[in-house]
């Protein structure tokens, strides 16, 4: 069994698109992952039953107890995230700023600060109209992406592989190169880096694949838009050239991405023309090969 | 005045809108400062659209514990204290896990022997350029494989408010999504332009924006990018919910073209110079009826 990750350095690349056309060709061999837990998109297109939901709790998130409170003002003082402020008379948690470190808590003289468990998100586990698991989460508004929940969802993908006895975890990724990103590639067998011909694409995934280069992961590139700019698809080819990375697939500007995601499909159910049809239908060959 | 160019979704045009305001309005306003300010750490992009000459670099630190054996007691109150996980404490040897530590300085200063000093860390570098006389870029970047984006965002914005007047007109380039980097980037502005797309994944994800907003207490608009791709529900969406949609900058290949080679797009196409006024001017009188 096999993780596949797709990400892209940039956001808006066509990332959830592909992945999302890529669920579709493995049909039942595969669990799905969105692992963009910031603005997850992918249940859009694959229409899941939301079967099973959990709350997910990360760190903590302090509470001032005001019938305690003194009012020596010291949580203030040592709190470095600028959490603790003074309100109508009173010192009061901004629970966005609050990281839960716990040293107001600590440091009380009048034990008026409890640490509760902080509720950062939803977990979902679903079937889809693909005839299978789609897992995926909602982070909470402000909450702080760690990368535990990411994580959470990829070892819950890899659980039901494992028990369903599925071949592959394809998972969608998350834009930039921090935590979220590096808590969605460790260890996976294969990352696909889905890039545009844009000055910022390129930009964006040459940062990509130096963290990838880093953590010595597998990796593949697919250029989309890719006649948007020939120039920079020169540039992209020489890079991956350069370092060793195979180019799987081409796919043309086209608006039939937009279209599908309008009609919540993806687009390899919608492609009149074929031929983006015809390319992904190449690259999950090539996925499929790259694990015998 | 500090406005922030924000989006729930990545690639909905932050950057697009962000450069080309602020390269608009050093032409419009040449009696003010114009500071354009790259707060997407991850990736950052704006500099790849702007002819810049560089008046200053930093590097930038942030502290972290660095364990001093000498009068280290092994008490493990250090470990005891920190609720990141980021200490592991041996028989012999107290070790810091650097990615996990968030700087709170707990077990530093809470060491009965004092054996935890804070140090600085490489996290990343700033860039101070000049593009015009009154056009100025700052740029945050993080190193490849340090985590967290916070704390550069940080110090970041500081480094713009101690080096420009309150009367300049600040753009902050946020990062995408709607977790700790983007309430960093757009916490203290006056204002948040939300730039989505007329689609089911823009919606959504606007939807989620909107709310970050909402429990941040900003005021903000809405930018429609590649107006007219998709459907008409972020304009049903906005109006039902009483959002104003600041201005609309149209689905047209021309404009990916330019973009894809780093050029400033109100230049060639002037209906996109007049939304970008109409931009500004629906955000200066939103905030003037406050």
């Amino acid at each position: 069994m096999k993780e596949i990750v797709i990400i892209s350095g940039k956001g808006g690349t066509g990332k959830t698109s592909i992945t999302a056309a890529l669920a579709v060709l493995a049909g039942k061999n595969a669990v799905i992952a969105d692992c963009d837990v910031d603005a997850a998109d992918m249940h859009l297109l694959l229409s899941p039953d939301f079967a099973y939901k959990e709350d997910f709790y990360s760190g903590k998130i302090a509470l001032i107890n005001q019938a305690k409170c003194i009012e020596c003002g010291k949580c203030n003082s040592v709190c470095r995230f600028n959490a603790i402020s003074v309100i109508n008379n009173n010192y009061t948690i901004n629970e966005i700023n609050c990281e839960g470190c716990g040293y107001c808590a600590k440091i009380c003289p009048a034990n008026a600060i409890e640490m509760k468990d902080n509720l950062t998100g939803k977990l979902y586990i679903s079937n889809t109209r693909l005839d299978n698991t789609l897992v995926h989460a909602e982070l909470n508004v402000g909450a702080e992406n760690s990368g535990k929940l990411v994580t959470k969802v990829r070892k819950e993908a890899l659980r039901i592989a494992k028990e369903t006895k599925k071949d592959y975890i394809i998972i969608d990724g998350t834009p930039g190169i921090g935590c979220p990103v590096i808590a969605s590639i460790t260890g996976a067998n294969y990352i696909i880096v889905v890039t545009e011909p844009s000055v910022s694409g390129f930009h964006d995934m040459k940062r990509v694949f130096e963290l990838i280069e880093r953590f010595k992961l597998k990796s593949a590139c697919v250029i989309n838009k890719a006649d948007i700019n020939q120039d920079i698809v020169c540039e992209i080819k020489n890079f991956l050239v350069l370092h060793n990375v195979q180019l799987i697939a081409e796919l043309p500007y086209d608006e039939v991405f937009v279209k599908s995601i309008i009609e919540g499909k993806t687009v390899v159910e919608n492609d009149e023309k074929c031929k983006i049809k015809a390319s992904l239908e190449t690259f999950w060959e090539f996925i499929q090969n790259i694990n015998k | 005045m500090k406005i922030a160019i924000a989006s729930g979704k990545g690639g909905t045009g932050k950057t697009t809108l962000s450069v080309n305001l602020a390269s608009l309005l050093s032409e419009l306003y040449t009696d003010k400062n114009i500071v354009l300010v790259d707060l997407d750490v991850e990736e950052p992009n704006s500099a790849l659209f702007l002819q810049q000459s560089i008046l200053k670099e930093e590097i930038k630190y942030r502290n972290i514990p660095k364990w001093d054996e000498t009068n280290c007691i092994h008490c493990g109150k250090c470990k005891e204290v920190c609720n990141f996980n980021a200490i592991a404490q041996l028989p012999k040897l107290v070790f810091i896990f650097n990615e996990l530590c968030h700087s709170c300085y707990a077990c530093s200063e809470l060491c009965p022997t004092q054996s935890l000093p804070m140090k600085p860390m490489r996290m990343g570098t700033l860039q101070m350029s000049v593009i015009s006389e009154n056009f100025y870029f700052i740029e945050g970047k993080l190193d490849i494989g340090q985590e967290s984006a916070v704390p550069l965002i940080s110090q970041t914005k500081k480094f713009v408010k101690d080096n420009f007047p309150d009367k300049s007109i600040i753009l902050y380039d946020s990062p995408p999504g709607t977790s700790c980097p983007v309430i960093e980037a757009v916490k203290d502005s006056d204002f948040v332009i939300l730039i989505t797309e007329p689609t089911p994944f823009g919606l959504h994800d606007l939807k989620l924006a909107i709310a970050t907003m909402q429990a941040m207490k900003q005021i903000f608009g809405v930018v429609i990018n590649r107006a007219g791709i998709g459907n008409n529900e972020v304009e049903k969406y906005c109006s039902e919910n009483k959002i104003q949609i600041l201005g609309k900058i149209p689905n047209m290949r021309e404009i990916a073209e330019l973009y894809s080679k780093g050029k400033l797009i109100y230049h060639e196409i002037s209906q996109v110079e007049n939304e970008l006024i109409q931009i500004f001017e629906n955000t200066k009188s939103l905030l003037e009826h406050r």
